[in-house]
């Protein structure tokens, strides 16, 4: 236990949410929940959760770069769309050639890295900063959608990029090589989703609350300050950007795989909106935030679209935004986070008080 | 450092004509500045005398007009910020900019932690005992007086250990006993051959540390000296209180 205990401790640190043993036991309870699904649940929900579960990629990519390093990036929604064609067009291209989509995956990622590591580059090395950078990223997200919407009747290769209406021939997830690629279907391809989101929480802990985590929140609190302890903040802010792209290129790799479909849409203003709903109302600054205010704020919108319909769920979001921020500014897992905290402290204050009440017993009873 | 030292020995600063015009406003007109490696130099001057404009170029948040500055014999002119700190400068500005959301120990551990190497833990007690704040080391920065946040991010600054330490008015705010103490810091960082410019408004201050002095007025070297020399220059009184 205490070497699970210090193997823990490397994910754990001041810049993350939940730092006790009590933590770690809720978040295995809940992985296994998650890896349990399917088992209790018809396939359609698999599906459907699949997809709550792939749109919390771009909810993390958001956090990294807003929540932790202060970008206020509107762009996350062009990196998963970036990473959605592209995963749709090199697939497409080569599953009848290699019979797997390997190189697909890897283009999803990189490319979008790529794009946001020359649009950082312009951004951070000008010093466009602030809402300028809001105005930029989501400049960037429109035209995406505008132009992918443009390309009725255009090909690449073998792949119809068909305009508005998207791509609607794209190949499963297929790893590997050859006779032995192995496809993801429904039920794979939801356990792929829970191990690459468990490993990017992981890891984004572990670089959180490192070395990196400290700088990045520096530059959040104080870029001119921080500049003046010798930091390159150019650089840094765009090792986070690109980085947060390549999740949400990841995200938008899965995403497309998970429907065999991508369109512009996702790239629209008001898909592009959501994550910064989700992240906000779960709180901008911590992981646990956006992870169960995009998984949270998704299942809402899902019942109340099919139980109402899509306008009225748009309304209930929205009113939940509004006032998420007017009352609960930081988010709410923060705040719950906080109370549970304290009752903890509370409790631990209780059963010291219980021990110390009975004390000649209790250190009797230690010593035999 | 006799005055002779000041003048023979290679400066580890040095602007030469720098000049700052904002539109048709001349801010920092022409200035000639040596600095001595480790010498403690007091800038002073009235309102307006340019102080701010010239500091803010040597820390690069300006860039100059005209002019060179040079830096341990490199020609830092056109050095960003973070450059110049990599090469051995530090610096504080005017106003107050801890991280107010961080703890004091974690404040320190951002400039100390851009070289991976060295120790934080063992160097945030040294600094912390450096400001006399090693009680406060969990404190959140925001909830420190502001006589203590001052010396907080003059810590922060010394943490890395510059060879020029740019000070812009450090005890701005302060009481009496902090403003004594922060005098004693500065003088023990001199003490260990730190040059340090300190750019200040209140004379009585300058008068505690000061060994030489330059007068800005109107953006230009009004004139250099000893404290002494200087308070009893009727033409400083002049400027200033105002009486041309």
């Amino acid at each position: 236990m205490s070497r699970l205990s210090n193997s823990l401790r490397a994910f754990e640190g001041q810049h993350t949410i939940g730092n006790s043993r009590r933590f770690w036991i809720g978040f295995c309870l809940a992985v296994l929940l998650v890896l349990l699904f399917p088992f209790v649940a018809g396939v359609f929900s698999v599906i459907q959760m699949t997809v709550f579960l792939i749109w919390i990629f771009v909810a993390l990519s958001l956090t990294l770069v807003w929540g932790y390093t202060g970008i206020f990036s509107f762009g996350q929604n062009a990196f998963f769309g970036v990473g959605g064609y592209l995963f749709a067009i090199v697939g497409g291209n080569l599953i009848e050639v290699t019979g797997a989509t390997n190189v697909a995956l890897l283009a999803a990622i990189l490319a979008p890295a790529l794009f946001a590591a020359l649009l950082g580059y312009f951004m951070f090395y000008g010093r466009v900063s602030g809402v300028y950078v809001a105005i930029i990223t989501l400049s960037v997200t429109l035209i995406l959608e505008l132009i992918t919407s443009s390309t009725t009747g255009v090909t690449l290769g073998r792949v119809d990029l068909g305009g508005y209406n998207g791509i609607n021939t794209v190949p499963n997830l297929t790893l590997g090589y050859g006779e032995t690629a192995f496809s993801f279907g429904p039920v794979p391809m939801y356990y792929l989703v829970v191990v690459l989101l468990v490993a990017l929480y992981l890891g984004l802990r572990y670089v959180l609350n490192g070395h990196t985590g400290y700088v990045l929140i520096a530059i959040r609190e104080d870029e001119a300050r921080t500049e003046m302890f010798g930091y390159d903040i150019r650089w840094l802010k765009l090792q986070a950007f690109t980085a947060s792209a390549a999740i949400a290129g990841l995200g938008g790799a899965l995403y497309t795989a998970w429907g065999n479909f991508i369109s512009p849409p996702v790239m629209g203003i008001l898909v592009a909106a959501l994550p910064l709903i989700w992240v906000t109302v779960g709180g901008r600054q911590t992981l646990l935030g956006a992870i169960l205010g995009a998984f949270v704020l998704q299942y809402l919108d899902t019942t109340l679209a099919s139980s109402l319909n899509s306008d009225y769920a748009v309304i209930v979001l929205g009113i939940i935004f509004v006032v998420s921020i007017l009352v609960l500014p930081n988010g709410v897992i923060p705040q719950i986070m906080t109370y549970l905290n304290d009752r903890a402290t509370d409790d631990e204050h209780d059963e010291q008080n219980a021990q110390e009440a009975g004390s000649p017993t209790a250190i009797g009873g230690d010593e035999n | 450092m006799t005055d002779t030292d000041r003048r023979t020995s290679d400066p580890i600063l040095e602007t030469d004509g720098l000049t700052k015009r904002f539109g048709g406003l001349v801010a920092v007109d022409d200035v000639d500045f040596r600095l001595a490696p480790g010498e403690l130099r007091c800038l002073i001057g009235p309102n307006g005398a340019g102080k701010s404009t010239f500091f803010k170029m040597l820390a690069g948040r300006h860039s100059p007009t005209e002019g060179t500055i040079t830096f341990k014999g490199e020609d830092i002119t056109d050095a960003l910020p973070h450059e110049r700190i990599r090469r051995g400068m530090s610096i504080k500005f005017q106003d107050v900019s801890v991280y107010p959301e961080l703890t004091v120990t974690e404040n320190l551990q951002i400039p100390l932690q851009r070289d991976r190497k060295r120790a934080p833990e063992q160097r945030v007690d040294e600094l912390l005992g450096r400001i006399s704040l090693r009680e406060k080391r969990t404190v959140i920065a925001d909830e420190l007086s502001h006589g203590e946040q001052q010396w907080l991010e003059i810590a922060m600054a010394i943490s890395l250990d510059p060879d020029l330490l740019l000070l812009d008015e450090p005890t701005a705010g302060m009481t009496i006993e902090e403003t004594d103490e922060t005098v004693n810091l500065i003088q023990s960082l001199t003490a260990e051959g730190m040059a340090v410019i300190v750019v200040e408004h209140d004379i009585s201050f300058v008068r505690q540390i000061a060994e030489w002095i330059t007068v800005l007025h109107n953006g230009e070297v009004f004139t250099e000296g000893t404290v002494e020399e200087i308070e009893a220059d009727e033409d400083v009184q002049r400027i200033y209180l105002g009486e041309e």
